[in-house]
């Protein structure tokens, strides 16, 4: 037994099966939207900087996880469109499923768990999938999600790192919060690296590439997402209420930036640091503003020097120049609405009661 | 009863109990332990529940009927396999040596839930999260009672059903002993510092021996110890490196948020890992949860399916050190009938 004053970062423990290549990409619904250009961004990395085979299927639609979580979509239609996707991929001459989205990630680890449970509604998705296109599939061999092959090559990424999460100034490791979606491991913890309680993926990644993670006590709390808590319009008070818990909880540590597994997440986590300075005027960075933050794709693409306007971050609610300026990446502050071809995106409304 | 020959495996209370009851009546008896020394889980015990009754005093009183009988004790001995024979069993030793026996009583005890598999109590993590047995030894060695940072905490939580009840961890037992051992340390906890707030969070309070509901009163009317009926969700460390926990309480049907200086989480009990090969080459029977199963609960239960194979303590399920010295203590005369009878 061991005793009361070893520490084990146990979380580190858990691991779990990532391929190394060819890969089939599911896009994320949300993801392009809400952070345009990180999705690029993303197979960028993975195919020009780390050199590997994924395929980009434009015939696979949503994995209608959204839906299914606000009982839109019956369970027997998300099987079946899975089933349509595993067997795109399956056509495609793919073993390896890539979704984008910790929604989707987690939707797919259910299904396969489910039908591994219950082989009749395998049997039904296969007979459903059959009678509506003809189509067959293979389930995947190895289901990673996104952010998990970027933590499998982190270290590769951090031999050819041209930046990092260290304080130009004071030579410092810069603090993140890492938020890994409740979808990505709390409904199964042994598919997240280092599983839902001390999750590792971000948190893995963070620390090889300089930086120091923060464990706030509102760490494994929801985002506020919920999907119910934000779709349904009279709940929205509830979403913000629960990020609101965790700007409370992870301010004191002084965090340098917020990263997100999900796009969702991401998103209220950005966001709604607006909301509540327009609501309450109050902000959690330093300064009166807000703490930014990445996805960590978006992460991964300052890390590789990738222009921080090439990966969209001029589109997030919080700037994240304080953070660029930390890390010494250069930023031309005038190109920041600038879209491609030199195009003037237009500038976003400044909130009206606090600086963020 | 000359010739006749019986192996005990296992050396802690039910198996020092059996070794020198058998040994009176003239049983040869060979006692093997995997350990160095014999008393398996007293030797980590402090005081024992309800009256605080010094672990080593037990622990000394079974050692000296030891002393005093003709039992071969065997240290630092792994068995392997049990073969069953026509006539007997054959024990393999340490992978190299085998021993004949007429009867054998496997008394193997339990092991302590791994309390880090519960990893939202962050046990292994956090410093100033610990289990039970780690705040026995604490008192044990006399260790003065403080966090990890050496701060005199102002406030303690236990935790019952750690690794019990759960059916997250495939512990669907109760562990029996935790609730009385819970209301024990918080005591204890009280008597050493008397300015400490004191918390239990508990499913239910199974008071079932005798004066345990007795100390449960006790607990709360003589020594102000909260008990709040609510599992913790979750525990994390603030900024003042203080485990803050979160609970619901069930009675109040209120969320309760709680900032503690100590976190004890009251583990329970699971099969010895021997088990799985014991039963696998003598024969007997394994219940789901990996504790061996008696042929019945009542007037069988310290027998196998297995004529000369006999159990007692807790490697049948988990009580408390009583019922396993009385378990031992009807395992031996069990034996010595089977023994008179096949003679």
């Amino acid at each position: 037994m061991d005793t009361p004053r070893t520490i084990h970062r146990n979380w580190k423990e858990y691991q779990k099966e990532i391929a190394d290549d060819h890969f089939y990409y599911a896009r994320s619904c949300i993801r392009q939207n809400f952070f345009p250009g990180s999705e690029t961004a993303y197979l960028n990395i993975l195919r020009n900087d780390l050199s590997l085979d994924v395929y980009d299927d434009p015939k696979h639609t949503t994995c209608t996880g959204i839906g299914y979580h606000t009982d839109i979509v019956p369970l027997e239609t998300t099987m079946t469109v899975i089933a349509r996707q595993f067997a795109l991929m399956t056509e495609a001459g793919y073993e390896n499923f890539l979704p984008s989205c910790v929604t989707s990630f987690g939707l797919y680890v259910e299904i396969l768990d489910m039908w591994e449970h219950f082989p009749e509604l395998e049997e039904k998705a296969r007979e459903n999938l059959y009678k509506a296109t003809k189509r067959e599939f293979n389930k995947p061999k190895n289901l990673v999600h996104t952010s998990d092959l970027i933590f499998h090559y982190r270290e590769k990424i951090a031999e050819n790192a041209k930046y990092s999460f260290v304080d130009v100034k004071t030579g410092q490791p810069l603090k993140g919060v890492e938020h890994i979606g409740c979808h990505y491991a709390k409904i199964f913890p042994s598919k997240g690296i280092g599983g839902s309680e001390f999750p590792y993926v971000l948190a893995g990644m963070i620390e090889s590439w300089g930086g120091t993670v923060v464990d706030y006590p509102e760490r494994r709390h929801c985002c506020g997402f919920g999907f119910r808590n934000y779709l349904v319009m009279a709940n929205r008070g509830y979403s913000v209420a629960n990020s609101k818990k965790k700007f409370e909880s992870m301010a004191p540590y002084k965090p340098n930036f917020i990263v997100g597994n999900c796009p969702g997440c991401a998103m209220f986590l950005d966001r709604w640091q607006y909301t509540i300075g327009e609501m309450e005027h109050k902000t959690y960075g330093p300064n009166g503003r807000g703490i930014p933050v990445l996805t960590y794709e978006e992460m991964t693409g300052l890390v590789l020097g990738y222009s921080p306007w090439d990966l969209g971050l001029q589109m997030h609610q919080v700037p994240v120049e304080p953070l660029l300026d930390k890390m010494g990446i250069p930023y031309n502050a005038e190109e920041k609405y600038l879209g491609i071809n030199g195009k003037n995106l237009g500038k976003p409304q400044l909130p009206q009661n606090c600086v963020l | 009863m000359k010739g006749k020959h019986v192996t005990i495996i296992g050396g802690g209370p039910a198996g020092m109990q059996a070794a020198s009851q058998l040994s009176e009546l003239g049983i040869e008896v060979l006692l093997i332990e995997k350990d160095n020394k014999l008393g398996g889980k007293l030797n980590q015990w402090d005081r024992l529940f309800p009256d605080q009754t010094p672990s080593m005093t037990l622990l000394k009183e079974l050692q000296n009927a030891i002393e005093k009988s003709k039992v071969t004790i065997r240290l630092n001995t792994e068995v392997q396999k049990i073969s069953n024979l026509t006539h007997g069993f054959d024990i393999l030793l340490n992978a190299e040596e085998t021993q004949h026996s007429d009867a054998v009583l496997l008394t193997t005890g339990f092991e302590l839930f791994d309390a880090r598999l519960k990893e939202e109590y962050g046990y292994g993590t956090y410093p100033n999260v610990i289990t039970s047995s780690d705040l026995e030894k604490l008192f044990r060695e006399g260790q003065p009672l403080t966090t990890a940072e050496g701060r005199t905490p102002s406030k303690i939580a236990f935790l019952h059903c750690v690794g019990s009840r759960d059916e997250k961890v495939g512990q669907f037992h109760c562990s029996r002993v935790c609730c009385i051992t819970g209301v024990k340390q918080a005591i204890e906890v009280k008597q050493a510092l008397p300015e400490c707030e004191v918390y239990n969070f508990y499913m239910d309070m199974r008071m079932f021996g005798a004066g345990y509901e007795e100390l449960y009163r006790e607990a709360q009317e003589k020594w102000g110890i909260t008990f709040i009926r609510g599992r913790i969700s979750e525990a994390a460390l603030n900024q003042e490196n203080r485990i803050q926990i979160k609970a619901e309480d069930t009675l109040a049907g209120r969320p309760v948020r709680l900032s503690v200086d100590l976190l004890v989480l009251l583990v329970g009990m699971t099969a010895s890992p021997c088990n799985k090969a014991l039963a696998a080459t003598s024969g007997a029977e394994l219940r789901s949860n990996g504790f061996f199963n008696p042929v019945d609960p009542f007037n069988h239960s310290v027998e196998s399916a297995i004529p000369g194979l006999y159990f007692a303590g807790t490697c049948t399920a988990p009580r408390n050190i009583g019922e396993t010295l009385m378990e031992a203590g009807s395992a031996a005369l069990k034996i010595h009938k089977f023994l008179l009878q096949n003679d």
